[in-house]
């Protein structure tokens, strides 16, 4: 049970975590327009945060057994 | 073979006879009970119903339009899927347990089981969803006829100017209802489950990820040399300069449609369908959670290359963006891709169509139908048997709902209010948020409220929202738009009270959910709930406390017999019995079908009813077979303080035993260790009692024969006498010893501390011993650095330490040669005193037993005369009063070491005064 309430507080943490990344002021920093790697910037940006939230969340779904 | 009507359809066709099949076997195999849904993959990609033909073909046009601006609507349930643990946890539970099926039946079960509150729910979900389902059809349409002219790439010309029997559309439409119409309502569950539905729906949640993937993969490895070459090339020609200067991470929509997205996830009719409804185990959620979001990250992976390669193939803008995921694999000749791509399509509508449809007909025919019919037999009889009439107001509710979509797509056409349809149907069902949602966690919500909020909410959105877009058709006058209503500007529909500036969407979101929120919350305030709102909301918002729903919130008079011929109306008489025989094994009883009912046996009738015909039709029913008597609000309150009270009680009392099996522990280890004590003194008894009679045997051999034979010579005589005089010292030796160390043991010895200089006193023993070393021809020598030894000690008894460690020594060197040295050394804070010899040594298993009682280190048997056993015990005893440390180091054949430790010192106040005292605390005076 307490496993359980750890693992909804991680997801909890995750969520606020991807909140600060793709809805605060954070995100209009790499909003430039710019190519890395021959993409844009922000596409890039978007793309490997949203990678990042899926891995977490993976993750710690993945460690409660 | 030359792609063609024929083929395509006959593709088509085999394709939807799969989705047939595997809805067929995964049926079959529900019934024989080795179902093939219940795992979390299938459960994670039947949520992938998410993604329509609007993500399927919409994204991509999105893309060209907005940049990333088709990204919101993904990256929103991505963040949403992290608080599913809490939400869809949460509603799965309640609606589990209470059978709800549908999400007006939800919220019509929580504010009090209200016919009107889910007659309000289902307008709002039909008004929403039906132009959706009209863009699925379109969009099977369009890619049809596209697919059709292979390898002609033309824009599908605008359908209304068919006639409607010429229509793809129409047929699409009624295939699809007659599909829906045999999975979604082959029977009638009380559980409402469609686990070929599921089935099928998993399957094309797989095609169309493929699908898309594959043209994408054409896309940028085929066509290009990868992203970054797509990417270069559109931005050489200027594609990229809009996205990349205004890119929409910054604006409000941004937020919004992402909040929009991550509502409609699971507040979709589509979506409570497969996420709570169909769920089979509150397990699966784990791996939804991470899985459906990596679904819609996969599935987006490749929008924006398609999007950028179809603007650089079609740089004309002949071809509608939204046809790029099809028309680029036809313009480059790819028949077999384009028609894989096609299938895509299919599978993305067809499934969207199919669990919507469902859902939707569940909620009109419980929540529209029903309540009328109850209404009609009223005043008829109605049916014995209505099982058949439920089946028949689905399947209808199915046409009517299908048909329904294609009249809209047939009416609208191409028009604005059918292409901007996604999100406005988001919007609508965001409406159920606050009520759902606030439902879930606030006891305050009462039914007027929860329809106050939603009136408020969807009139809001049909003003700002419906209307303009009717308007923006060219349906309607377009005047109002522009100048407001009567020309009054600050009612204009896009600019409500001269808010401006907004996407019509973030402004109809911010003031329906304002509206919706601020009625739901100041109509609810407005007067406390009754008793049923009371006990329902109990049943939501604790719905993580109770292992099962309260029961015994029900008072009156009825017959079980009565009740099952009433579930047997609606569910059918096999089933019926089947549900209350386990109902009765579960709780261990056995029934009279003639006895009166008690509380939880209406309960559970009502919950069975719940599921075939919802909640407030269920009330109903039940209420008209039971007499029954209404609770006071007082009364549900008393109940539900009474469970709540029993629940801290059950609390307190597992604490109570938790401490008490912790206290049943201490104390049984306590005895353990009282009888291992008990044990220690009973051999410390044994022991001292064997010393004692060694020597008393002797005295009284001699004493005997003294006595016995007086003519015994005189030097017999002495040397007799000598030993019983040397016995006797032993035995006075012994005692005093024991005494000693009861006395030191216990706490009580007698110490005079004072300082005392170890140089000297080490000078001292080896002048108390010089006769024994002497006699036993052993060398001793004494290694004494210069300097002061000071240390804070009882003189006379460290000096026994050191005389007993010496004559332990002597005891043991060999005869003639032996030698003994003593070292004083020092650190910091102690001073070690080492006594060293070449006797045999000590065994590593001997040099912590020497130091117990009554054991020697001789252990060849030899009792020696000088030893008694408890000369290393007391040594020990004494160097650990002062905070010293006592112990051995040695190999066996080349001597022992005995050395002690003592902390340096003569300033410390001593930790015992002379005279008794309690075991004394050296701490670390570093």
């Amino acid at each position: 049970m307490r496993r359980a309430i750890l693992t909804s507080q991680r997801l909890l943490a995750v969520f606020l975590a991807g909140m600060l990344l793709l809805f605060s002021p954070i995100v209009s920093l790499f909003d430039r327009p710019e190519f890395w790697f021959g993409i844009p910037f922000i596409y890039l940006y978007l793309f490997t945060v949203w990678t990042l939230l899926i891995i977490a969340m993976a993750l710690i779904v993945g460690s409660q057994k | 073979m030359m792609l063609g009507g024929p083929l395509v359809i006959f593709i088509s066709f085999v394709y939807l006879g799969l989705l047939f099949a595997i809805a067929y076997w995964a049926d079959r195999r529900a019934d024989q009970g080795r179902s093939v849904i219940a795992r979390p993959t299938v459960y994670a990609l039947s949520l992938a119903v998410y993604c329509t033909a609007w993500t399927y073909y919409g994204s991509v046009g999105r893309a060209v339009q907005s940049g990333i601006g088709f990204l919101p609507i993904y990256l929103g349930p991505t963040l949403g899927a992290a608080l599913w643990v809490f939400l869809l946890l949460k509603m799965i539970r309640v609606s589990k347990s209470q059978r709800i099926t549908s999400i007006a039946d939800f919220i019509s079960s929580r504010h009090g089981k209200s016919h009107l509150l889910g007659g309000l729910v289902t307008v709002i979900a039909v008004v929403g969803v039906v132009p959706y389902i009209a863009l699925q059809l379109k969009a099977v349409s369009n890619s049809f006829t596209i697919l059709m002219h292979y390898p002609v790439i033309s824009m599908p010309g605008n359908a209304t100017a068919l006639p409607f029997w010429q229509d793809t559309a129409l047929y699409v439409a009624l295939l699809l209802a007659l599909f829906t119409i045999l999975f979604g309502t082959r029977h009638l569950d009380a559980s409402e489950r469609h686990e070929g539905m599921v089935a099928a729906i998993a399957f094309e949640s797989i095609v169309k990820l493929v699908a898309l993937t594959a043209v994408g993969l054409f896309v940028t490895f085929g066509l290009y040399r990868g992203f970054s070459d797509v990417m270069q090339q559109a931005q050489a020609a200027g594609l990229l300069q809009s996205m990349l200067n205004a890119s929409s991470v910054s604006d409000q929509n941004w937020f919004s449609f992402s909040f929009l997205a991550a509502m409609a996830v699971i507040l979709l009719p589509r979506q409570f369908q497969v996420a709570v409804v169909e769920n089979s185990s509150e397990r699966h959620i784990s791996r939804a959670i991470w899985l459906f979001p990596l679904y819609l990250l996969l599935i987006n992976i490749f929008v924006l290359p398609i999007a950028l390669a179809g603007q650089l193939a079609f740089p004309d803008g002949r071809v509608d963006a939204d046809t790029f995921v099809l028309t680029l694999p036809i313009a480059h000749g790819r028949e077999w891709l384009a028609m894989f791509s096609y299938l895509g399509g299919l599978s993305a509508a067809t499934g969207m169509v199919i669990v919507e449809t469902i859902a939707l007909s569940t909620m009109v025919c419980n929540d529209l139908v029903m309540p009328a019919l109850l209404r009609y037999w009223r005043t008829r009889k109605a049916p014995a048997d209505l099982t058949k009439v439920l089946l028949r107001v689905r399947r209808g509710a199915i046409f009517g709902i299908l048909l329904l979509g294609y009249t809209y797509f047939h009416v609208a056409g191409e028009a604005y209010a059918l292409v901007a349809i996604g999100l406005i149907s988001f919007a609508a069902v965001a409406q159920f948020a606050p009520t759902m949602l606030g439902g879930l966690y606030w006891r305050g919500g009462t039914r007027a409220g929860a329809l106050a909020g939603l009136g408020a909410g969807f009139s809001i959105w049909l003003y700002t929202l419906l209307i303009p877009s009717f308007a923006k058709s060219g349906w309607l006058p377009s005047a109002f738009l522009e100048y407001g209503p009567f020309g009054i500007e600050l009612l204009k529909p896009q600019a409500l009270f001269g808010l401006e500036g907004m996407n019509e969407i973030s402004h109809c979101l911010f003031w329906s959910l304002t509206a919706n929120i601020g009625a739901y919350l100041t109509v609810s305030l407005l007067k406390p709930p009754n008793a049923e709102e009371t006990a329902q909301a109990s049943l939501f918002v604790d719905a993580m406390k109770y292992d099962r729903p309260a029961i015994g919130l029900w008072r009156g008079n009825a017959e079980v017999m009565e009740l099952k011929r009433l579930a047997s109306r609606f569910l059918g008489r096999h089933k019926v019995d089947t549900a209350f025989a386990e109902f009765s094994s579960k709780r261990g009883k056995t029934y009279d079908p003639t006895q009166p009912a008690d509380a939880e046996t209406v309960h559970f009738a009502e919950t069975l009813l719940t599921g075939a015909i919802g909640s407030a039709s269920a009330r109903v029913m039940v209420a008209s077979v039971a007499q029954e008597e209404p609770l006071g609000l007082d009364e549900v309150m008393g109940i539900l303080d009474e469970a709540s009270r029993i629940r801290a009680y059950s609390k307190e009392l597992e604490k109570k035993s938790r401490e008490l099996e912790a206290a049943t522990t201490e104390l049984r280890a306590a005895n353990t260790r009282l009888q291992e004590l008990d044990q220690l003194k009973d051999d410390f008894m044994s022991s001292v009692t064997h010393e004692l009679r060694t020597p008393l045997t002797s005295i009284r051999a001699f004493s005997e024969m003294l006595l016995d034979d007086p003519r015994m010579k005189l030097d017999d005589r002495k040397r007799f006498l000598g030993i019983v005089v040397s016995e006797t010292e032993r035995l006075t030796r012994l005692v005093n010893q024991v005494l000693d160390l009861a006395r030191i043991e216990s706490g009580r010895g007698e110490w005079t501390t004072g300082e005392v200089n170890l140089a000297e006193l080490i000078q001292q023993s080896i002048e108390t011993t010089g006769q024994l070393f002497r006699d036993r021809g052993a060398e001793v020598k004494a290694v004494i650095p210069e300097g002061d030894f000071q240390v804070w000690a009882d003189r006379d008894r460290l000096l026994q330490v050191m005389l007993n460690l010496l004559s332990n020594a002597v005891k043991f060197v060999p005869a003639d040669n032996g030698r003994i040295t003593i070292t004083l050394t020092g650190d910091p804070q102690h001073y070690q005193v080492s006594v060293a010899d070449n006797g045999p040594g000590i065994a590593a298993d001997q040099q912590e037993i020497i130091f117990e009682k009554f054991q020697r280190g001789d252990d060849d048997g030899v009792i020696t005369t000088m030893g008694t056993g408890l000369g290393l015990p007391i040594s020990r005893q004494i160097i650990e009063h002062f905070g010293g440390h006592l112990w051995v180091e040695s190999h066996p054949g080349k001597g022992a070491i005995f050395s002690f430790r003592m902390p340096k010192g003569s300033d410390r106040l001593p930790a015992s005064e002379t005279g008794s005292s309690d075991e004394p605390t050296y701490t670390d005076r570093g």
